[in-house]
């Protein structure tokens, strides 16, 4: 006869298991690790073939290693600007973390600019995509990365844009906190393939 | 237009008053995605069974007028039968098992309102219809689909000197994969931040169904193994496209990578989609016992020993591609290993109908047919696992009758069990059993009709992906028997007009169900049927385990997970 909910049913309310997660969060650890694996699989198709070639030899000497060390600079800056952010929010301080925001971006757009001028100061010397297997690597990982943070500084600008005087306090504090973690992902992925593309085979 | 808040009750006028897009089409309600995911599986189910019809005709009497086709050209041939594999396992078994029973199911069964990241949810379907749409177009780009196999080998999949004519349908291939991936990847974040964080009230973890712990399994399988080929299609769009040459021998790359990449998914994948078949088969089989599953924790741990094992195996696949022999050994070491999590799974089911009161009602009957299949598929790839025997079975019909033990009981045999299991909750009517009945045995005799003469096709050495096996004389005793497994599969598609009559007829036409139907014990049949908008009237708490069946000194022989009106209040 049981055909209805109804009858089951009980009279409690409270949702009470989701209210001791958050589903952004878990959400969007669960997406950067799916992301750590595009990353990683690339990073160790990398690994694995220069060593089956012998390391990269003259083809990986030419990188531009000081721009790229400018750049681990600003990133880890802006990493730091983030954090600074997420401190003013959780003190309900809006307004400072909007600027912390800000600072935050344009420290990632000045990596793009940098970056462009490395790009093209490569592609003058001639060592372009296909030059050779070491290049199409750093195009690649290189590329895959800018497209992250190009993602990654139009939601912190799209974020910093919305928050107003009448912005709650816990829901600016939220988005903020998964908008830093994706921009801490990207950082690091930043260091391993500074190390693995500039620093490695330029060492050698 | 106050939207509500998905805390306030349900209120289930809310859906009424959405106009027609935003209930069916670009609906945000995990239900109506579920379904339309079912709809897409199927219409590209029958797709790829069209595919395997011209290439089967073609084996069965090579060089013959195809009807409804035509005499199949050598290029045409490859192509149906690359694309036969693709969409069978990207665009028919995802979808229908994740996209289609986690979607409509997870929620439903740990007692949430809908999945946690609804708009996500939408994405998912559309993105992984955009990329239906891209392979069904790449039929008609010159050239025609993609003729480098289901697996996509370098160097015949990269650069164009190498299968003249496959540039568009080789790109388009690649795209619809990577945008496929893309859409399992959502759907994966939201199973897994649902089942986590949306339980109802005393729903722990050792008290979900075992369908939500392998929808779960196959989410994170998924998503720690295809980073790697999402990384590998890219290159490989970017070698044929613009002209790089990250597979390419002549340009100083290792062609065995690409392999490596495809596999390192391929293996897990395999168990993305077998895993939910499997829990389906699971949620069936005691509800028609009316017992307990057996060993529930021991299927979990199973389950999760499986998932670990499946990063380890894949090389098993590539025996013969001239990798270094003493790297095949632990391989075909870890490849037995794994057998053994799905032998546990595999007793417990049977364990769970000895000595039930077993209906043989037609979802048990697909139940049943899916067990044993899966069990001949598991017990065949042991001489494939073994490296010493799978160098004489390599590419030859053996594997593909494996693989088709393994992946059609758990997906379609499974699935359609599913369907009729849930049929009911998803329509609020039941089924035609007589129909049903009709269906199953068309379709599992003929299954086996079609596969246990290409395992012996196999063993007589009879290789795959040739298309005019009448110019060898040594595949002209395996011809009959080509002949016997095309005349199954004319027997399976027969049963599918029961199946499709059944199915459109019932979802207007059928016996109204309840709320339980088969009196089962789980979360989604203690709402109503169909579902109301959000799901439930009041989100119910859950007292005890999902296979409550027969338990002793209850007048009647089920117990819901969730609690009673009274059983809730003596629960203080």
């Amino acid at each position: 006869m049981a055909n209805s909910a109804v009858e089951i049913g009980i009279t409690h309310a409270p949702h009470d298991v989701s209210a001791s997660f958050e589903l952004g969060n878990i959400g969007m650890w669960v997406f950067l690790a799916g992301e750590t694996m595009v990353f990683g699989g690339l990073m160790g198709v990398f690994i694995l073939v220069g060593i089956s070639h012998g390391g990269w030899g003259a083809d990986g000497a030419h990188v531009n290693w000081r721009l790229g060390a400018i750049n681990t600079f600003i990133l880890y800056t802006s990493s730091l600007t983030a954090a600074l952010a997420q401190g003013a929010a959780r003190v309900q301080d809006s307004a400072r973390a909007k600027r912390y925001l800000s600072a935050t971006a344009l420290l990632g757009v000045l990596f793009l600019v940098i970056k462009a001028f490395e790009y093209a100061g490569d592609y003058r010397e001639g060592y372009t995509p296909l030059a050779a297997l070491f290049w199409s690597f750093y195009y690649l990982m290189t590329g895959l990365h800018v497209l992250h943070l190009l993602a990654g500084i139009v939601v912190i600008f799209g974020l910093a844009f919305m928050v107003g005087p009448s912005t709650p306090a816990s829901w600016f504090e939220r988005k903020l906190k998964y908008v830093c973690l994706y921009w801490y992902f990207v950082e690091t992925v930043w260091v391993f393939l500074f190390a693995l593309v500039y620093l490695a085979p330029t060492a050698g | 237009m106050a939207e509500t808040k998905p805390e306030a009750a349900p209120s289930t006028d809310a859906h009424e008053k959405m106009g027609f897009w935003r209930q069916y089409i670009f609906s945000i309600d995990h239900k109506v995605i579920g379904k339309q995911y079912l709809f897409l599986g199927l219409f590209m189910g029958y797709v790829g069974v069209f595919l395997s019809y011209v290439f089967r005709w073609q084996l069965a009497w090579p060089g013959t007028a195809v009807p409804f086709w035509g005499k199949v050209t050598a290029p045409q041939y490859y192509e149906v039968v690359t694309m036969h594999g693709t969409i069978m396992v990207f665009f028919v078994a995802m979808p229908v098992l994740l996209g289609a029973f986690g979607n409509f199911l997870i929620p439903l069964m740990v007692g949430a309102r809908d999945m946690a990241f609804p708009r996500l949810n939408m994405a998912s379907f559309w993105t992984i219809f955009v990329g239906s749409v891209l392979l069904l177009i790449s039929f008609f780009v010159p050239g025609g689909g993609s003729k480098a196999g289901w697996t996509n080998y370098v160097p015949l999949s990269d650069a164009a000197k190498y299968l003249p004519g496959n540039y568009w349908g080789g790109n388009l291939w690649l795209m619809a994969l990577a945008i496929d991936f893309a859409s399992v990847l959502m759907g994966g974040i939201n199973f897994l931040t649902t089942a986590i964080a949306m339980r109802a009230p005393g729903m722990t973890f050792w008290r979900m169904p075992l369908l939500v712990w392998q929808e779960l399994a196959a989410s994170v399988l998924f998503m720690l193994s295809v980073g790697p080929l999402i990384a590998g299609v890219v290159m490989l769009l970017f070698d044929r496209m613009v002209g790089t040459g990250f597979f390419l021998p002549e340009k100083g790359a290792d062609p065995l990578l690409w392999q490596h990449l495809f596999w390192f998914f391929g293996h897990p994948e395999v168990y993305v989609v077998a895993m939910p078949g499997l829990g389906i088969v699971q949620e069936i089989l005691p509800v028609f016992s009316r017992k307990p599953i057996f060993g529930y924790r021991m299927i979990v741990w199973s389950v999760i020993v499986a998932g670990i094992l499946s990063f380890t195996v894949w090389a098993h696949h590539m025996f013969v591609s001239g990798m270094s022999p003493v790297l095949a050994e632990p391989f075909s070491v870890t490849t037995i290993a794994i057998s053994i999590p799905f032998a546990v799974m595999l007793f417990a089911m049977i364990a769970t109908l000895w000595r039930g009161q077993i209906t043989f009602s037609t979802p048990m009957l697909f139940a049943l047919g899916a067990l044993a299949n899966f069990l001949l598929g598991g017990v065949t790839g042991i001489p494939l696992g073994t490296n010493a025997s799978d160098i004489y079975l390599h590419d030859t019909y053996f594997v593909i009758a494996h693989f088709h033990n393994t992946l059609v009981p758990t997906a379609v045999i499974g699935g359609f069990g599913g369907i009729y299991y849930w049929f009911p909750k998803m329509f609020g009517r039941m089924m035609n059993e007589t129909l049903g009945k009709l269906h199953f045995a068309f379709t599992w005799v003929g299954f086996n009709m079609v596969f246990i003469p290409l395992f012996l096709i196999g063993l007589g050495g009879g290789q795959r992906r040739i298309y005019m096996s009448s110019v060898y004389t040594y595949y002209k005793p395996l011809q009959p028997l080509h002949v016997i497994a095309t005349i199954g599969l004319l027997v399976i598609i027969a049963g599918q007009i029961p199946f499709l009559l059944n199915f459109f007829l019932s979802m207007f036409r059928g016996a109204k169900a309840g709320a339980n139907p088969w009196h089962a014990t789980t979360l989604e049949w203690a709402t109503d049927s169909p579902p109301p908008h959000e799901n439930f009237h009041t989100i119910p708490t859950v007292v005890r385990g999902p296979y409550e069946y027969s338990v002793p000194g209850m007048d009647q022989d089920w117990a819901p997970q969730a609690a009673a009106v009274e059983a809730g209040a003596a629960q203080g």
